[in-house]
This record gives structure tokens, C-alpha cells and sequence, in this order.
């Protein structure tokens, strides 16, 4: 369990881009008639996406609407999935860096100090400029290209510190890197090339 | 001996080809999957009875039989619904299968819901994969518009594939919380019975598979189950996504044989242990829940569900944590407890309240902050955890702890003298 609140700042009002609403109602038509609460983390995940990647509690009372649910049946969804931010994060990045066992034993840590030197000292909290924030988070799910981070939809993978930096440069110029290994690795392939299916290693694209 | 190339299911694990429809296909996929749809039924759940598949989501129970307990007639719609909440640290086999080879999991997922008669399949993706959530949804698109799934098909079995997705609660890999977030609700486990197959989704028939189980059912069908049973060990058969981590030289995730001996595996595809394998301290053989083995007991371990079950620990998603000498076991275990803390739905007490006691305690211990009589106290407070809670979880944060006081009680209790010994000589 984590203790997660409501931002005490919050947006007089939130409001569905027109195409968004309609995203949302083809997605509320995935689940059979009378469950559309189903669509509710698809939904609120929109409105966290429309809104700087944070989901305000305006956005929160919308979707309860539109799904015909209680409002605090879509505050408990927004307040127990720790993906749904309920704070303002950074503009350029919001880092998340997996710091569970698999990547601790590889060095997540390091990176960790780097975010604490480079954006703030806590977790959760803008930096200066209001560009960056991050957190530490629970396994992410690529534990063979350990240690990794996620930022918004991508991951940036087999990192050292001095890599991630490069990174983290990368989205303060306003040019990612491209996703995935750091030290172009393929995937999950053993660093040194193929050690099986070589025959489909050659025909590559 | 070795797994054949020829052998392997999942050809494009590692991305090197196309994830496309075409490229699927040219590996074979989608192949006169009709001819498969005609074995029936039944047919096709004896044969994956008979293939000894067992799922591949952790717990190992035979997927067959576990096919075999939807009704046959029931006024109410069946449900396939696919597990691809891979959260389980140390497990990274259902990324790949999604974003290299999602053909295979949408052309099992079509087999499947035919053999258990369900017309609908959600498949959940944890909610950090969304560039695998992407790609899934774009095969998806495909396989509809080349008819291979949707209202009257070219298989002439009418299918609906949907993509769903949670916000990062690793306990929607529980099945029962899985269905309670799909259907709007916060994850949090139901007790069981009834069951998922008599009430399940919408209180409908529903069958929970991991994506590595339903990927692996076309081949089967298409090869037959001897070809499947033939490879592996008894009661352990066919291959298996094994995903290495930790310190050895080249961390991988690899198709191999059921059985393969750990040594086997990690020098063969991972470049050995960091420092060689006499630098080994202890394996955690199958994601983070399952107990870890000291390198004893590594020596000639075989990767199977009865060999490690037999060890007190398990097989799990064939997640192979690898530490070296380097590592402070203390604090690698610690950090599994802040997991299983964090990760706690909070429904029920033992769970919600021990994670983060045990937590708390090895963060002293890590330390040295502690005294000797507190690790009786610590394996004590896990076997009241383990066993007393609605869902798996409580076991899981339990016996992590109980492996690390098992087989390091010395580590522990060597890390507790020499702090006090520093208090003592502080205080002179």
C-alpha cells in the first residue's frame, strides 16, 4: 500500500478534447452494455495524457459522468493505480526509475543519486524549472536490460549512470534518445549476438 | 541435450524480423489455422491435455485440465481472458512475446476461446507496456481486417479480440483481481470458490491464461502434442522463455527446454556468471516471490516446476535472478519486502500489515540494528502472513524473507555482532 492524496491545487474544471471523447466512446463500446465502468483506467488514463500527464480531480469527476459511476468509486481507481500522477510532473520528463531487486542488483541506485543531483531531492516534486520530476517505482517488467527507466511511453534501457545523463540531456534539449538499450543491444538478445535462431538474426530490418 | 532451432516457438523473440501479419506468417503462423478449429472442442483441449502444457504464468497448473472446467452449455457468455500483467520481478518473457510475435498470442487466443467456447477475449496488459500495448492493438487491426478474427471470420468461429489495460498494480496478476480491474474496480482479490470458470468476468464463465500459455498453443496444435511432451522432462515438458538477470556477464531472455540445468543455461546464452561460477552466491530461480537457493544447491539444479518445488522454492515464470558474491543478500531481500509492501492491495490484515512490518525489521537488520532473538520473531511473523491472506500475495512477501533467514540466519546474525561491537566500542 501506498499512502497517495489529491493535490491540494487543483484545475477549476477539465473538459475532453473533441476527438478524445470520441476515443472514449469507441472505448466504452469494447465492454458489454451496463459495463461501461470496465473503460475506467482506459478513460482516466486519457485525461491524464490530455492533461501534462498528471490527472487532476476535476478530469476524475468527468469520467465518473460519463461512465455512470460514484465519484469516489473513480477516486479510489485514480488514488490505488500508482501509475495515475496527482501531482503536476516535469514538462519534458517525468523519470521513472525501476529500482526492484533485478535492477538494484545491476545498479539502479546510481541512478537514483543522478535524479536527486539533477532534478530534486524527493520524488514527486518539479525541479527548479519545472522541466523534470521523478520517482523511484516497482519492477517495470525488462529485468534482462537492467537497469532501466520509463519515461512517458518509453523505456531507456541497460543504463549506467553516465548513459543515463546522456539522456536526461537528451530531453532537456528537447531531443529524446531513441528507446530501448543504451548500448544497442537488440532487445532482450545476449549483448555479444544471438546465442540461438541465428538464421533469423541475419535477415534483420 | 540442447533445444533445436527448429524447436523453438518463438522465432522472432528478439525482434530481428517482421512482427507484422506477413511476417508471422512466412514463420508460420495463422497457417491453416481453420484445419486446426476442426478438431473440435474437445479436441483441441485433449490435445493440449495430452501435450502436458502447464501454465506458464507461475503457478504451473496443467492448462488443459484447467480448459476443461468451463461448462459446455451455459446460457451466459464465456470469457478468455489473457493475463498480461507481467509484474513479477525478474519476469520479462510476455514484452517480447507482444512486441516481437503478437501473431502468436491472437492466433491462440482465437484457438483457446473456440476450445472453451467463448466468442470474447480481453487480453490486460499492464499498464507500463504501452509501446506493447500498441503493437498488440496494431496485429489485432490486421488480423481483423484479413478476417482471421472478428463477425464471421474466414474459421468460421465468430471472435472478438480486445485490448484492455491496468495503471501499474502488480496485484492484477492475481487472477480474481485482474477481473475485479477489469470490470472498473480496484484490484483487489475475491475469495475463491466460485471459481473464475463458474464465475468470472461479469459473473460469466472466464478462463485467466498468461500470454506465454496462449502463444505456445498454436505450434502445438499445428506440431501435436507428442512433439510438445517429447521435449523437456516428465510432467515438465516442452520449451520454455527462461529470462536471466542479474550478475551475469550478458543478461538474455531465451527459449530452452523444461529441465534445463541452470549452469547449462546461464552459460550457454548469458555468458556465465559475473566472475565465473565460483563467484555465485544464490539464485532466485523463478521471480521474486519464489525462495532463493544458495549456489549448494545450484550445483546441479535442473529449471523445472518438481525439481524446485521439491527444493522449497518454485519455477514461477522461469524468472532467473542471478547474484555473486558481491551481493548483500540482506538488502536484496529488503528491497523484495519494500516491493511486496508497496504492492499489498491492503484487503486483508496479515498482508496489508506484515509486508511492511517485515520491511521495517530487514531494513534494521540490513543494518545490524536488531537483535538475535528478532529473526525467530521475523520467520515467525511470516508464517503468520503466509497462508492467512485471500490471495497469493501474503505467501509471496513471506517466503522470500523465510529463504533469506533459512539460508543466511549466519549473514544476519555476523551483520548484528559487528554492530554492536561498534556500539560497544562508541560507547568505551
Amino acid at each position: 500500500m501506498a499512502v497517495r492524496r489529491l493535490d491540494p491545487n487543483q484545475p477549476t474544471s477539465f473538459a475532453f478534447t473533441p476527438e478524445n471523447a470520441a476515443w472514449a466512446k469507441a472505448t466504452i463500446a469494447k465492454y458489454p452494455p451496463g459495463k461501461q465502468a470496465s473503460a475506467v483506467i482506459p478513460v482516466l488514463w486519457r485525461a491524464q495524457e490530455q492533461h501534462d500527464n498528471w490527472l487532476p480531480e476535476p478530469a476524475m469527476r468527468v469520467v465518473a459522468d460519463m461512465l455512470g459511476m460514484a465519484y469516489i468509486r473513480v477516486y479510489e481507481i485514480a488514488t490505488f493505480y500508482t501509475m495515475f500522477q496527482l501531482s503536476p510532473v516535469g514538462k519534458k520528463a517525468h523519470v521513472q526509475v525501476c529500482g526492484t531487486t533485478p535492477c538494484m542488483l545491476r545498479g539502479s541506485q546510481a541512478l537514483v543519486e543522478v535524479c536527486k543531483r539533477r532534478i530534486h531531492h524527493d520524488p514527486h516534486h518539479l525541479s527548479a524549472d519545472g522541466n523534470f520530476s521523478w520517482e523511484e517505482v516497482e519492477c517495470l517488467g525488462a529485468c534482462a536490460n537492467a537497469p532501466m527507466v520509463q519515461i512517458f511511453k518509453d523505456t531507456y534501457e541497460d543504463l549506467t549512470p553516465e548513459l543515463f545523463e546522456k539522456v536526461l540531456d537528451g530531453f532537456a534539449k528537447g531531443q529524446p534518445p531513441k528507446p530501448g538499450s543504451q548500448i544497442g543491444r537488440q532487445a532482450s538478445c545476449p549483448a555479444g549476438g544471438p546465442t540461438t535462431l541465428k538464421d533469423f538474426a541475419k535477415t534483420g530490418k | 541435450m540442447a533445444l533445436q532451432d527448429k524447436d523453438r516457438i518463438f522465432k522472432n523473440l528478439y525482434g530481428f524480423q517482421d512482427w507484422r501479419l506477413a511476417g508471422a506468417r512466412s514463420r508460420g503462423a495463422w497457417d491453416n489455422t481453420k484445419a486446426l478449429i476442426e478438431k473440435g472442442h474437445d479436441g483441441i483441449i485433449n490435445e493440449i491435455k495430452s501435450s502436458g502444457l502447464r501454465g506458464r504464468g507461475g503457478a504451473g497448473f496443467p492448462t488443459g485440465l484447467k480448459w476443461s472446467f468451463m461448462p459446455k452449455s451455459d446460457p451466459r457468455p464465456s470469457y478468455l481472458v489473457i493475463n498480461a500483467d507481467e509484474s513479477e520481478p525478474g519476469s520479462c518473457k510476455d514484452r517480447e512475446i507482444m512486441r516481437h510475435d503478437p501473431h502468436l498470442l491472437i492466433e491462440g487466443a482465437l484457438l483457446a476461446s473456440f476450445a472453451m467456447r467463448a466468442h470474447a477475449c480481453y487480453i490486460y496488459v499492464r499498464g507500463e507496456f504501452i509501446r506493447e500495448r500498441e503493437r498488440l492493438q496494431a496485429a489485432i487491426d490486421e488480423a481483423y481486417d484479413a478476417k482471421l478474427i472478428g463477425h464471421s471470420n474466414i474459421h468460421g468461429w465468430d471472435f472478438e479480440c480486445y485490448v484492455h489495460h491496468g495503471a501499474g498494480a502488480y496485484i492484477c496478476g492475481e487472477e480474481t483481481a485482474l477481473l475485479e480491474s477489469l470490470e472498473g474496480k480496484k484490484g483487489q482479490p475475491r475469495l475463491k470458490p466460485p471459481f473464475p470458470a463458474n464465475v468470472g468476468l461479469y459473473g460469466a464463465p472466464t478462463t485467466v491464461n498468461n500470454v506465454e500459455s496462449i502463444a505456445v498453443v498454436g505450434d502445438i496444435l499445428r506440431r501435436g502434442a507428442t512433439w510438445f511432451a517429447g521435449i523437456g522432462k516428465p510432467n515438465n515438458t516442452g520449451t520454455k522463455l527462461f529470462q536471466i538477470s542479474g550478475h551475469v556477464e550478458m543478461p538474455c531472455v531465451v527459449e530452452e527446454e523444461m529441465g534445463i540445468p541452470l549452469r547449462e543455461l546461464l552459460d550457454r546464452h548469458a555468458g556465465g556468471v559475473r566472475g565465473g561460477w565460483g563467484n555465485l552466491l544464490a539464485v532466485i530461480p523463478g521471480g521474486s516471490s519464489m525462495p532463493m537457493l544458495p549456489e549448494a544447491q545450484c550445483q546441479d539444479l535442473t529449471l523445472d516446476f518438481d525439481t524446485l518445488s521439491k527444493l522449497k522454492s518454485g519455477m514461477g515464470t522461469a524468472a532467473v535472478i542471478v547474484m555473486d558474491k558481491s551481493t548483500d543478500v540482506i538488502a536484496a531481500i529488503r528491497r523484495i519486502a519494500y516491493f511486496y509492501k508497496h504492492e499489498s492491495c491492503g484487503q486483508c490484515t496479515p498482508c496489508r500489515e506484515g509486508c511492511g512490518w517485515m520491511w521495517r525489521v530487514l531494513q534494521r537488520m540490513e543494518k545490524g540494528e536488531a537483535d538475535k532473538s528478532e529473526i525467530d520473531l521475523l520467520f515467525d511473523v511470516t508464517k503468520q502472513v503466509e497462508g492467512h491472506t485471500i490471495c497469493a500475495l501474503g505467501d509471496a512477501a513471506a517466503w522470500p524473507v523465510q529463504g533469506l533467514i533459512r539460508n543466511y540466519r549466519s549473514v544476519i546474525e555476523e551483520r548484528i555482532d559487528r554492530y554492536q561491537a561498534a556500539q560497544r566500542q562508541a560507547a568505551e
